[in-house]
C-alpha cells in the first residue's frame, strides 16, 4: 500500500538535545536526504517550529510516513510533532552507527550534556555506559573553554594539532581541569599546547570515567557535536592507538536514528502515523508550571498547552496529577 | 510516655512498629520520605557522606519534631561507614539541640543489656517471643506479596492496577495483629494480583535482576522507584535482599550466605563490606537462572559497591549478562534514570530478538 508513494514519502527523526536541535528528513528505504542542525538556546518549541517551517519551504510535496523523537527533549517533541516512536538517545545512536557504518563494533558519542559509550556486536548494542556526577569532557565544558580563550568553537580543534607537545592537564572533572588550564596558562605555555592538553585530558576523563571496563574494539565510531572537534579526535586515536572514524552526519546522528525506528515501526509494524502534520509551525504551545503542595515532596508539575489547551503533564511523583 | 522512632527502609516500618506496640510502647513513624527529608538531611549531613545517612538523619529530625523521643539505629563494624553512622547522627542531632536516647542495634548488643534496660525497661522474654513472631510473620507476607508485584507489573491488565492492589494491601496489614489475619490477607491479595495479570507489555517476557547495596535496594525514594519504573518498561524483576533475609544472615538462621559466596568465589574471595561480596554472587546466579540482565544499585561513593562495579565487567563477559550499574547521590535525576533504563531495556529485547531473528532496522 505504502510502496505506491515511495517518490516523495520520507521518515523525520527528531532530536532534541540541550545544546543542539537536529532535524534529520529520511527516504522510503531509510537514506539521509537532508538535515538541520540548530542551536536549542533554551527554547526547544521554537526552534522546532522554525526548522519544520523551513524544511517545508524547501520540499514542495512532502509526504512524512513517520516520525520519531528523540534526545532529552524527546517527549515535549513528541507530544508537539504527534511522534510515533519517542526513543532513549542511547538507543537511536545504537541505531544510526550500524545504519551508516555496518559492522561499527564502538560508538563513542560526546554531545552537549552526556557523553556515553555503546558497545556493539552483530548491528545491536550489547552495553552502554553514560557519565554520571561530572560533566568535564562534553561539548557544554569545551565551550565554555573556548569562549575563555577567547576563540571560535569550530577552530578548537584546529589549534590542538598545531602543538608540538602537549601540556599534562588533569581531566578529573571541570572543576579540576579549568583551574589547572589557567595554572599552565599562567607559566607561559603556548595556546596549541594547552588546547592540545585539554583536548588530551578530555579523552582520559572519557576513558577513565566513562569507558572504563568496557571492551573497545574497532571499527570504533566517534559522533555528536564534539566529534567535529580534530584534536580530540586526534587525541582518541593517540590514546586508543587505533583509527577513529567520524561519520559526515556526526552531529544529527541521534535525529537519523530516531528516524530509522520510526521507519522500523511504521512499515513492519504497519501501524499509522500519528504525525500532527506540517501545521504545527503555525500553532502556539506553551510550557508552564507550578509547585504542587500536596505534601512535602513539592514536585514541579509542568504542563503543555496547545492553543490554550492543556496536551501533556508531566513532573509529579504521585497520582494526583496524572489525568489530563 | 517514650516514643520510639526509626529511619525508614522500604516497608521496614510497618513490622518494626508492630514488634513495639506488641510490646506496649508508643512508636512513632517518621514522615514518609520527601524532598523536605532529603533537604534537612543534605543540610545537617556531612558532605561527603552517603545517601543513606542523609535520608535517615532527615527521618530523625522530622520524627523528632513531631515528640519522638526514642531513637533505634543500625551500626556495625568492618569495612563499610555504616557502622559509623550513628555516632556521627547522635553528635549532629546534638549539636541541634535535640534531647533523646539512642539505640543502636549491632554485633554484641545483649552484653550491654544494662543500656537496654535503661531505655525500655525490664521487658519479660515471654512478652517479647511472641510479638517478635507477629512482626517477623509481617515482614515475610509483605515480601511475599512484595515479590508477587515485582513479577508481575511487567503484565498488568491496566497501567497501576498492581500498585493500587499492593498499596491497599499495605493499609490493611499495618494494622493486624493476630498471625491469623495476616495469613488471610495473603492469600486475599495474591488472588487479587494473579486476576490483573494480563499479557507482557513488551509482548516478550524480561527478567531482571536487583543487587547493590541494601538500603538502595530496599527503598523506592532513594532508588527513584526504579523497580516500578521497570514493571512500566515491561521488566519482572527479581532480588535476593530483604529484612527477613538480611536478618536471617544476622541471625544465622539461613544457609544462603554461603551459597552467594560460593558463586562469588571466581570473581571475588575476601568480604569487602557491605553487601559487595552478594552482588556479584547474587550477578551470577541470576546469570545462571537465564535471566536477561542485572541492576546494580548503590550509593555514591559506597565502597563495598565500587569494589563489585569494578569486577561487574568481567562477570557480564564471561557469564554473557547485560550489567547496568546505577550509583545514586541527592543531585540524581529522574530523566537521566529513565533514559539509562529504556536503552538497557531496550537493549535487552533487541538481543532477544535477534536471537529470535525478528530484528528489522
Amino acid at each position: 500500500m505504502l510502496d505506491k508513494n515511495k517518490e516523495n514519502s520520507y521518515f523525520l527523526g527528531v532530536d532534541v538535545g540541550s545544546v543542539s536541535t537536529d532535524i534529520a528528513l529520511l527516504d522510503y528505504f531509510g537514506n539521509l536526504i537532508t538535515k538541520k542542525y540548530l542551536r536549542t538556546k533554551g527554547q526547544p518549541v521554537r526552534v522546532l517550529q522554525e526548522g519544520l517551517s523551513s524544511l517545508k519551504k524547501e520540499y514542495d510535496e512532502i509526504n512524512i510516513l513517520g516520525v520519531g523523537t528523540t534526545g532529552s527533549g524527546r517527549n515535549l517533541a513528541g507530544v508537539i510533532l504527534g511522534s510515533d516512536v519517542v526513543k532513549n538517545e542511547i538507543s537511536t545512536h545504537a541505531v544510526a552507527a550500524s545504519k551508516l557504518v555496518s559492522d561499527v563494533q564502538t560508538v563513542i558519542e560526546i554531545g552537549g550534556q552526556d557523553s556515553k559509550i555503546i558497545i556493539i556486536r552483530d548491528g545491536i548494542a550489547v552495553d552502554f555506559a553514560m557519565n554520571s556526577v561530572c560533566a568535564a569532557g562534553t561539548g557544554s565544558f569545551l565551550d565554555q573553554q573556548a569562549s575563555r580563550l577567547e576563540i571560535d568553537i569550530k577552530d578548537f580543534g584546529g589549534y590542538a594539532l598545531k602543538a608540538e607537545s602537549p601540556v599534562r592537564i588533569a581531566g578529573r572533572c571541570s572543576v579540576f581541569a579549568e583551574s589547572d588550564m589557567i595554572h599552565k596558562q599562567q607559566l607561559g605555555y603556548d595556546l596549541p599546547e594547552i588546547i592540545a592538553g585539554l583536548c588530551e585530558a578530555m579523552v582520559r576523563n572519557y576513558l577513565n570515567n566513562v569507558a572504563k571496563g568496557k571492551d573497545i574494539r574497532t571499527p570504533i565510531v566517534f559522533q555528536g557535536g564534539v566529534a567535529a572537534n580534530v584534536g580530540i579526535k586526534k587525541a582518541f586515536e593517540k590514546e586508543l592507538g587505533e583509527e577513529v572514524y567520524v561519520p559526515e552526519y556526526h552531529d544529527v546522528m541521534g535525529a537519523i536514528g530516531a528516524g530509522l525506528l520510526a521507519r522500523e515501526n511504521i512499515l513492519y509494524k504497519k501501524n499509522k502515523t500519528k504525525f500532527k502534520g506540517f501545521d504545527i509551525t503555525d500553532i502556539d504551545f506553551k510550557t508552564k508550571s507550578f509547585e504542587c503542595d500536596a505534601c512535602p515532596n513539592k514536585c514541579e508539575v509542568v504542563n503543555i498547552y496547545q492553543d490554550g489547551q492543556l496536551i501533556a503533564r508531566w513532573g509529579f511523583k504521585c497520582t494526583k496529577w496524572e489525568a489530563v | 510516655m517514650k516514643k520510639i522512632t526509626f529511619p525508614h527502609m522500604g516497608y521496614m516500618n510497618v513490622p518494626v512498629k508492630t514488634f513495639f506496640e506488641s510490646l506496649g510502647y508508643e512508636v512513632l513513624i517518621p514522615p514518609k520520605i520527601s524532598r523536605k527529608t532529603l533537604d534537612l538531611g543534605v543540610k545537617y549531613g556531612p558532605e561527603f557522606a552517603c545517601l543513606p545517612l542523609k535520608i535517615n538523619l532527615g527521618n530523625f529530625i522530622e520524627a523528632m519534631e513531631e515528640g519522638a523521643d526514642v531513637l533505634i539505629m543500625g551500626g556495625g563494624c568492618g569495612p563499610c561507614r555504616f557502622g559509623y553512622y550513628a555516632e556521627v547522627q547522635q553528635e549532629i542531632l546534638k549539636d541541634l539541640g535535640y534531647e533523646f536516647e539512642i539505640f543502636v542495634i549491632e554485633p554484641g548488643i545483649l552484653k550491654n543489656f544494662n543500656k537496654i534496660k535503661n531505655i525500655f525497661g525490664n521487658i519479660p522474654y515471654s512478652k517479647i517471643i511472641p510479638s517478635a513472631k507477629l512482626a517477623w510473620k509481617k515482614a515475610l507476607v509483605m515480601d511475599d506479596i512484595y515479590k508477587m508485584v515485582l513479577e508481575n507489573r511487567a503484565k498488568e491488565k491496566e497501567t497501576d492496577i498492581i500498585d493500587q492492589i499492593y498499596n491497599d494491601f499495605l493499609e490493611e496489614i499495618d494494622n493486624l495483629m493476630t498471625i491469623d489475619a495476616i495469613e488471610e490477607i495473603n492469600s486475599k491479595y495474591s488472588n487479587k494480583i494473579n486476576q490483573s495479570i494480563g499479557e507482557y507489555k513488551q509482548g516478550i517476557e524480561i527478567r531482571v535482576g536487583l543487587v547493590g547495596e541494601i538500603y538502595l535496594v530496599l527503598e523506592p525514594y532513594v532508588n527513584l522507584d526504579i523497580e516500578k519504573k521497570l514493571g512500566q518498561l515491561g521488566v519482572s524483576v527479581e532480588k535476593n535482599l530483604y529484612i527477613t533475609s538480611w536478618l536471617k544472615h544476622f541471625l544465622h538462621l539461613s544457609k544462603e550466605q554461603e551459597v552467594i559466596e560460593k558463586k562469588a568465589e571466581k570473581y571475588l574471595k575476601n568480604f569487602v563490606g557491605g553487601h559487595g561480596i552478594d552482588s556479584i554472587g547474587n550477578t551470577v546466579r541470576y546469570a545462571e537462572k537465564g535471566f536477561d540482565g542485572v541492576v546494580q544499585l548503590a550509593p555514591f561513593t559506597c565502597m563495598p559497591e565500587i569494589i563489585s562495579e569494578s569486577i561487574l565487567p568481567s562477570v557480564s563477559k564471561e557469564e554473557n549478562i547485560p550489567i547496568l550499574s546505577l550509583f545514586f547521590d541527592e543531585h540524581s535525576g529522574d530523566a537521566g534514570l529513565q533514559t539509562r533504563l529504556e536503552a538497557f531495556v531496550d537493549l535487552i529485547v533487541r538481543r532477544k530478538q535477534n536471537k529470535e531473528g525478528i530484528l528489522y532496522a
